[in-house]
Parts: C-alpha cells; sequence; structure tokens
C-alpha cells in the first residue's frame, strides 16, 4: 500500500502547486489588472486609508484631509471651496477625482517616485505613505477679487503673471461646493452631483480653461500684432474705417456698433481704431493681412494648441481655412474664432511680456509630507509672438483704449493699464458675452487678466460696463491697491 | 531522548510567540491599541497548547513532533484573523451607529479549549488506533446517521442554501464533520478486510479486468450517499470530500488503478448530473468560469476574494492594514483569501506549506504504520486534510468552483476546529504506533514506563 499512497501524495503534490501558482498568478501577475478594475473598492478605500497631501494657495491649505475616524479614515475638506473648485476640482467616491485632485493624484496620495526615499522607510517602518503637498500658483486675493465680481454673473476670469506664466486666479461663476462630492455619504453626493449636472448653467464646466466663446473686439489684439508684425502698419497707419463694410464676395454688410463713420472722411488710424473698436476697419485690415497671417499670429499666442495647465485646457480655435468674408469677420473675433479665458489672458500677458508667450501653470511647487521642496516648476516659453518694438507699441495702443476708448472703467489711479474690450454675438439672436482683457502696469506687467461675460446684453459697452470692473479689481488685487 | 518531544516544545511555543506578535500587530495597526485582554488570551492558548504538548509526551510518546505545532500555528493564525476581522466588524457597526457584535475570537477560542480537551481525550483514552477497528460497522452506520441528521425536522437547519446544521437552542453543529472522522474509521475498517476480495476477483469485460458486480456494490453505495448529501443538503464541498475520500481509500486499499478510473468516470457522471439537474450547482460552474461577469450577484464573493488577494501583492498590507471585511463570510469559507490579503502571497505560499508539512507527514506515518488498518486510517485521515485545502482554496482563487468547505484549523467553526484536532489526535496516536521503537531493542531500564505489548488480530 506504500506504493500508492506515495502515489496519492505526489498527485495531491501537483495539486497543491497548482494551488500556489494559482494564487501567484492573482497576487503577483494580474495584480496591478485586478487592482485597476472599476469596481474595486479597495484601492479607493486604501486612497482614504492615507493622510492626503494638502493643496496650498501661498501657505494656505485649500483643500486637506481630515481625520474622520470612520471606515473611511480620512475626510477631504475644502475651506472657501466653491472660490478654489476651479483650482482644487473635488474628490468623490463616486465620481472619482477632478482638476488638481486628479492630475496631482500621485503626489497627493504619495505614490509618486519622487518620495521613493520615503517609500523604503515606510516599506520598513509599516507606514501608510503620507501624500506630498501641492502648492498652487494662485493668489488668494486676485482669487477673490475674481469671484465677488462675478457674483449674480456667468463667466469666468483667469489672471497670469505675464513674466512667468504663472496662473494667478482662476474663477468661475456659478460654481460648486467640492466639500459635498467629497464627502462620504454616496447618496448625498450623487444627488448633488445629478442637482449640479441639472443646471442649465452647467456649474461643473471648468470654465476657465475649457468654455470656449468668440472672442470678439478682444481679437483685435492678435490682428493688430499681426499688422505691427506684416511690417507694412505701425500704430499711425491710416485705414479705411467706413460705416459699413461690405464683406467680399457677399452682399452682407458689416456694420460699426456705433453705426457711424470711425473717423473723419472714413478714414481712421490703426490707434484710433483699437481704441474705439472699429469694426469696418479691422475687417478690412484682416483681409488686407490674410487668413494665414492671422492664423500664424493667433497660433504664436496659443491658438490651436491645447495646454496642460497640468489640467487639460481646450483647446482655442483660429479657423483652418475662411475664405475672404470669413477672414473679415474672423478678424473682429466672429465666425468660427473660439477662445477661453484662459488664452484672451495669454495674448493680453504675451503682449505685455515683450511679445514672448509663456506656458501657463498652476502648479508651482511639489513638497513632501515634511512641506521640504522637492519639485519647483520652471517658466518656460511657448513661443515669440511678437518683436520687443512692436510689442511696445501695441502695448501703447492698449493703454489708449483704456485712457481714451471704450476701456475707461479698468482705469487705476497711478497705473497705466492696457486693455481692451469685447462683445460677440454667439448666434443669430443668441445671447452676448461681454470680454474684458487687460494687463498692469502697462510698462512692465505684473497682471495679465481675462474676463469672459456669458450671456450679458447685447452692446459693445457691456465688456467695459461689467466686464473690466472686475479686471480693474483683479489688477488692483495683484498690485497691492 | 530520541523522541524529538523537545522538538515539539520549543516549535509550540514559537508558533505561540507567532501568536502574541499578529495580535499585538492587528491591534496597533488597526488603532484598537494593545489588545485588553492580551493577556489572558495568549495565555489560554499557552495553557492548551502546553496540556496538549503534555499529554502527547507522556501518552503518545513517540509520535511525530511537527504535527501538533502545525496544528496549534495554524489555528492561532485562525484566531489572529478572527480577531482581526472582529475589529473590521465593530468599526462597521459603530460607522453604522448599530450594536457591536459579539466578538468571534472568544468562542472560536473556547472551542479550541474544547478541541484541545478532545484531543487530550483521544490519546488518553485511545490507547491503541486499532480498538476503533472493532466498530467499524458501528462507526459507519453513527456516521451515515450523523450526516443525515441536518435533514431530521425541528433541529436540522439551513444556512446560506446548505442544510448542514443541527441546532438545538443555540448551540448549533456541523454533524458532517463529525461524520467524516467516523466514515473515515469505518473505510479503512472496511477496506482492510475486503481489499483482497475487491483486488483480486475480476471479471473480464471487453479485455479490461473489472471487479464483480457484487464487489462494486460498496462504491456505488458510497457515490449514491455523496449524491443523496449533494441533492438532499444542497452541499457540493462535503459531497465532493466523501466520493474522493473513498475513491482514493479503495485505490490504496486494493492498489488497483482501475478503481481510480471507475471513480472518475462515476465522478464525471455524477457530475454531469448535477450540473444538469440543480441550479444551484450550474450557478456555480457558471460562476467559476467567469466570474467577472457576475461581480454584483453570484460571483460576488469571489471577484471580492481575488480583490483582496491582489490588493496583497507579494508581502501582503500587513495585518490590521487590509480591507478583508470586504469579502463574504471572511472568517470561515473566505479566510485564506483574508489572510493572503494581509499577509500576501507569501502568507498563504507559508499557509500551504503548513498544510503540506501536516499532510506529508499524515501520510509518511501512514507508510510507516505496520498494520493494515492503521495505514489506511492515517492514509485517509491525511487525505481528508488534502482534499479540503484543496478544494477550499482552490474554490475561494478561482481554481476550481466554489463549494463550501472549511479550511483546516483556521476557519471560525467550533465543528470542524474539534473535528480537525480529532484527527489530529488519531494521526498523532497512530504516528506514536509506528515510530516507536521495536521493542525487543528496549531494555525494561531504558523504558519511560513499562510497556506491555498487546497484539489485536483482526
Amino acid at each position: 500500500m506504500s506504493r500508492q499512497i506515495r502515489r496519492m501524495s505526489f498527485v495531491f503534490g501537483l495539486l497543491f502547486v497548482a494551488l500556489l501558482a494559482n494564487v501567484t498568478l492573482i497576487q503577483v501577475i494580474n495584480a496591478d489588472d485586478y487592482r485597476s478594475r472599476a469596481g474595486n473598492q479597495r484601492v479607493l478605500l486604501a486612497e482614504y486609508d492615507r493622510e492626503r497631501g494638502p493643496i496650498l494657495v501661498a501657505s494656505d491649505p485649500v483643500a486637506r484631509s481630515v481625520e474622520t475616524g470612520n471606515t473611511l479614515t480620512y475626510l477631504r475638506t475644502y475651506s472657501n471651496g466653491p472660490l478654489f473648485a476651479p483650482v482644487t476640482g473635488f474628490y468623490s467616491l463616486v465620481y472619482g477625482a477632478t482638476g488638481l485632485e486628479r492630475t496631482e493624484n500621485r503626489i497627493l496620495n504619495g505614490k509618486s517616485n519622487i518620495f521613493a526615499v520615503d517609500r523604503v522607510q515606510q516599506l520598513v517602518s509599516g507606514r501608510q505613505p503620507i501624500g506630498g503637498a501641492v502648492t498652487t500658483t494662485i493668489n488668494a486675493a486676485a482669487q477673490k477679487a475674481a469671484f465677488s465680481g462675478l457674483k449674480g454673473k456667468r463667466g469666468a476670469v483667469v489672471a497670469i503673471e505675464p513674466a512667468t506664466g504663472r496662473i494667478l486666479a482662476s474663477v468661475q461663476m456659478p460654481s460648486f461646493n467640492p466639500n459635498r462630492l467629497s464627502s462620504h455619504d454616496p447618496a448625498d453626493i450623487r444627488a448633488y452631483y445629478d442637482e449640479l449636472e441639472a443646471d442649465p448653467d452647467k456649474p461643473l464646466l471648468n470654465r476657465p480653461i475649457v468654455s470656449l466663446n468668440p472672442p470678439g473686439s478682444t481679437f483685435k489684439v492678435v490682428v493688430a500684432a499681426a499688422a505691427l508684425a506684416s511690417g507694412r502698419f505701425t500704430a499711425d497707419s491710416v485705414l479705411p474705417g467706413p460705416k459699413t463694410y461690405k464683406l467680399p464676395n457677399s452682399s452682407k454688410e458689416l456694420r460699426n456698433w456705433t453705426g457711424k463713420e470711425c473717423g473723419p472722411d472714413g478714414k481712421v488710424t490703426l490707434r484710433q481704431a483699437l481704441a474705439i473698436s472699429c469694426n469696418t476697419a479691422f475687417a478690412w485690415l484682416g483681409n488686407e493681412l490674410g487668413a494665414a497671417a492671422l492664423r500664424d499670429q493667433s497660433e504664436a499666442f496659443g491658438f490651436n494648441n491645447g495646454f496642460e495647465i497640468p489640467l487639460r485646457a481646450a483647446t482655442s480655435l483660429f479657423p483652418q481655412d475662411p475664405d475672404a468674408p470669413q477672414t473679415a469677420l474672423s478678424a473682429i473675433g466672429q465666425f468660427d474664432v473660439r477662445a477661453t479665458a484662459l488664452q484672451m489672458a495669454m495674448v493680453m500677458a504675451s503682449v505685455g511680456n515683450s511679445g514672448r508667450t509663456m506656458n501657463p501653470y498652476l502648479v508651482q511647487e511639489i513638497r513632501g509630507p515634511d512641506l521640504s521642496i522637492l519639485q519647483t516648476t520652471d517658466p518656460s516659453q511657448f513661443a515669440d509672438a511678437l518683436k520687443p518694438s512692436n510689442s511696445l507699441s501695441l502695448t501703447d495702443m492698449l493703454v489708449n483704449v483704456v485712457e481714451n476708448g471704450t476701456g475707461s472703467n479698468a482705469k487705476i489711479p497711478g497705473v497705466r493699464v492696457a486693455g481692451k474690450t469685447g462683445t460677440a454675438q454667439t448666434g443669430n439672436d443668441a445671447p452676448s458675452v461681454a470680454w474684458f482683457v487687460s494687463f498692469a502696469p502697462a510698462a512692465a506687467p505684473k497682471v495679465a487678466v481675462a474676463v469672459v461675460i456669458e450671456e450679458s446684453g447685447s452692446t459693445e459697452i457691456s465688456g467695459n460696463g461689467l466686464a473690466a470692473p472686475i479686471a480693474k479689481a483683479v489688477m488692483e488685487a495683484v498690485l497691492g491697491r | 531522548m530520541s523522541n524529538r518531544r523537545n522538538v515539539e516544545l520549543v516549535l509550540l511555543v514559537f508558533a505561540w510567540l507567532l501568536g502574541i506578535l499578529g495580535t499585538l500587530q492587528v491591534g496597533w495597526a488597526t488603532g484598537e491599541g494593545t489588545p485588553p485582554r492580551l493577556w489572558i488570551t495568549t495565555g489560554a492558548v499557552a495553557l492548551i497548547a502546553l496540556v496538549m504538548h503534555l499529554v502527547v509526551r507522556f501518552r503518545a510518546t513517540y509520535a511525530d513532533p511537527i504535527m501538533l505545532p502545525v496544528g496549534t500555528l495554524l489555528t492561532i493564525l485562525g484566531l489572529i484573523m478572527i480577531y482581526r476581522l472582529d475589529v473590521a466588524d465593530a468599526r462597521r457597526a459603530q460607522l453604522n451607529d448599530a450594536p457591536i457584535p459579539t466578538p468571534d475570537v472568544y468562542s472560536q477560542l473556547t472551542w479550541f479549549a474544547i478541541a484541545g480537551i478532545l484531543f487530550c481525550g483521544v490519546l488518553i483514552l485511545l490507547r491503541d488506533h486499532r480498538r476503533l477497528q472493532r466498530y467499524t460497522f458501528t462507526f459507519g452506520l453513527l456516521g451515515l446517521f450523523l450526516m443525515v441528521l441536518p435533514l431530521a425536522p425541528v433541529i436540522g437547519t439551513t444556512v446560506n442554501g446548505a442544510t448542514l446544521w443541527i441546532r438545538i437552542g443555540t448551540f448549533s453543529f456541523q454533524p458532517a464533520e463529525i461524520a467524516k472522522i467516523l466514515i473515515t474509521i469505518f473505510f479503512a475498517g472496511y477496506l482492510v478486510k475486503t481489499r483482497d476480495s475487491l483486488a483480486l476477483v475480476r471479471t473480464k469485460v471487453l479485455g479490461v479486468g473489472l471487479p464483480r458486480a457484487k464487489d462494486l456494490g460498496p462504491i456505488v453505495i458510497a457515490w449514491a450517499v455523496s449524491l443523496g448529501v449533494l441533492v438532499f443538503q444542497r452541499d457540493l464541498g462535503t459531497s465532493l470530500l466523501f466520493f474522493g475520500l473513498f475513491v482514493s481509500m479503495l485505490y490504496i486499499a486494493t492498489q488497483r488503478r482501475s478503481w481510480l478510473f471507475i471513480g472518475f468516470f462515476l465522478f464525471l457522471g455524477g457530475a454531469y448530473f448535477a450540473y444538469s439537474t440543480f441550479g444551484h450547482v450550474q450557478a456555480r460552474v457558471t460562476v467559476w468560469f467567469d466570474p467577472w461577469a457576475y461581480a454584483d450577484t453570484t460571483g460576488y464573493q469571489i471577484v471580492q476574494s481575488i480583490y483582496g488577494l491582489a490588493n496583497g501583492g507579494i508581502l501582503g498590507a500587513g495585518l490590521g492594514q487590509g480591507f478583508p471585511n470586504l469579502v463574504p463570510f471572511a472568517s470561515t469559507d473566505f479566510i485564506v483569501s483574508a489572510l493572503g490579503e494581509e499577509l500576501g502571497v507569501t502568507g498563504i505560499f507559508a499557509i500551504l506549506l503548513l498544510y503540506a508539512i501536516l499532510i506529508e507527514r499524515g501520510l509518511r506515518t501512514a507508510i510507516t504504520c505496520r498494520d493494515g488498518f492503521g495505514q489506511l486510517l492515517a492514509a485517509g485521515l491525511s487525505i481528508t486534510f488534502a482534499l479540503q485545502v484543496f478544494v477550499i482554496i482552490g474554490g475561494v482563487t478561482g481554481l476550481v468552483p466554489l463549494t463550501g468547505l472549511t479550511t483546516p484549523f483556521l476557519s471560525y467553526g467550533g465543528s470542524s476546529l474539534i473535528a480537525n484536532w480529532v484527527i489530529l489526535a488519531l494521526l498523532l496516536r497512530i504516528s506514536d504506533r509506528s515510530r516507536r521503537p521495536d521493542l525487543s531493542k528496549v531494555s525494561p531500564d531504558d523504558a519511560m514506563t513499562q510497556v506491555v505489548p498487546r497484539v489485536n488480530q483482526s
């Protein structure tokens, strides 16, 4: 019988080997696949079991993890949630994460390789990894100024530091409360999310970087830059500025918003055309320069390019192959030209920064759990948009807009402000959007701002009336006035 | 002294120390702090283990020194995981403002004490395993009776679809666990008598030597009983265990491979019959083929188990740092996935190795045993361990369809713990017999106690 028993033990040996192989397959070889499956609560629970690092504005945590003593050990809390929501995003049990919570997840949950040294210690000590901190480029005062300026309106504000590309403010209205989406109560999270989704004003949309609107007259800044860059025009070049401009190859006519000629005898200088936002002169100028020149100029400012700040911004568009009437319309920021607030802030920042377009960014520093700085974002240039001499000339024209033209509401006593208003129709009989874009101080700007207000009134005044005061408040906040 | 009792003692102390470390780790890692009754519980474990050791030392002096520590370590690992799951359950209850459930670890500890008493009882009262052979048919009938007992009115209880339990007042028990032992004794006693006729008398059918129809009787009966368990008690695991055990023992006893083939085809037939007849068997098999398709319904348990194991990875989340309570029945059927999550594939390898050692030691005992009954009994008892471990661990890891069997020594549950400790006692008794030095070479002065040889003729 001994031989049979040996044979049986051999068979059971084989069965045990099969068990060992199978658990190895599950726990080692396929483990990553299983861990990443939707429906695996463990990954999420493990995330909630770790102290997630804070998101800082200056040294102030606007998002941090608070211990609860429950199954989900840590609760993500946002001080002033709606104010910083477009930056932080939310961190939800049900809907995952958005904003910096998503893009910087591996920093915040401590799994990034920059913490490799810590990780060895953790392995030895058996401690759970603690997340690192993310310091944003946001200026709290500018953010608050933009937020209170937007109250009761629907729109977005982006402010950029021209020399670096640091994003100083990114604000939307309406906003949402990330605390409610990041709670530990799935039923309430779902209810609140459904409520936000059903809201026609789309509070969950990251308006400052995602919402695309026709830039209207603010696009004239780009056209003026292209005109200077062509070498054929200076600020004092005289352009035709009649009452109406007949679109080429079309029976349609384009009118000035005043219904009047832009200057005596229907003639106007480029400087004056920009100051009073003369549509006929810019439509003519657009066709003189041609679609290719306008597109090249707009792309040097960042159009037709998707930026990751590291949140993914929507690509602002200049149309690929417009015909002559479409080019004329594009030159006044209509037709298929679309821009985010971020994009228009970048245009102004580039003009103020001697024509150097900087890559915009939102993360200033990455810090370890002990708050030691592990990584700092260095400013980087995206493109050369203007020659320095042309940028000076354009700045001068834009200062003129605020001091003598349509942008009067952005005047700050004792500071030279460069700016441009804009109003655009989003469609026939559709509500308009009001814009104001600016930078200050003109000579060495510390801040460039773009304010966009959707569903405003329909007159050109609204850019100056609605948006300019907000831009002014943001600039003042940055300048410490 | 060459009986290695001191090795056993050292290994037991080692197992006990591991138990203390594990308990502390659970307490600290979960934030509960040092368990308040640490010294009472670990003291109780030490006492049980020590008494068992002393009984072995004086009543089964020559028994294998490894099996008792391995069984103790597995029981301790089970206790640690049950305590860890108690902590998780209490947390969850606290979170939901529900009353905190009674911890399982204390009742499991009580069962361990009872198991220890029975272990000692077997070793003290049963001086020679061959005495069991006298009661072959009594045990057989008793085993059969216990197996059908859950079907009895009033006391029989159906839990999770399987009618495996009897309940008298608040006391519930799984008689099949005890029946397992009795029926193994019956198989051993029956086969040792009939193996010659089973092995030697053949009729040729189409050139293949087959046993006579009347000798086929017992295997057909065993097969029918297994199917009966499946049909009436809806318990796939126990049914599989009994049939596998019987076929293996038949093969060992008769030394005829044909029994394995016959058994295999009967199994296939039974499996096909069960699959085509019973919804619950079909469901199990469907889930086994693709658990992911039923992740939210019938495949939930196995999918959660796999998630848990994957979460453990190579080194495990660490005791107290995983989420083993997400798997349903984590302390009973799925205790291995709970251990796998917190101790990793390393821990599972270690546990499987412990089982392999235990089974190997049991089979070695069978091989070295000098009487046929003892050989068959030791082999059969070891095989119950092996089959059970394979079927349940294979089940919770998705290697074979999931069936409800307990994991020997680890799972929460009194009947199973008691049965496994009694099996261990029987194995040690046989081992003591087979390892005992030849009496003729021992002078009466060297012997610790005077040995009066006694020979049972069967």
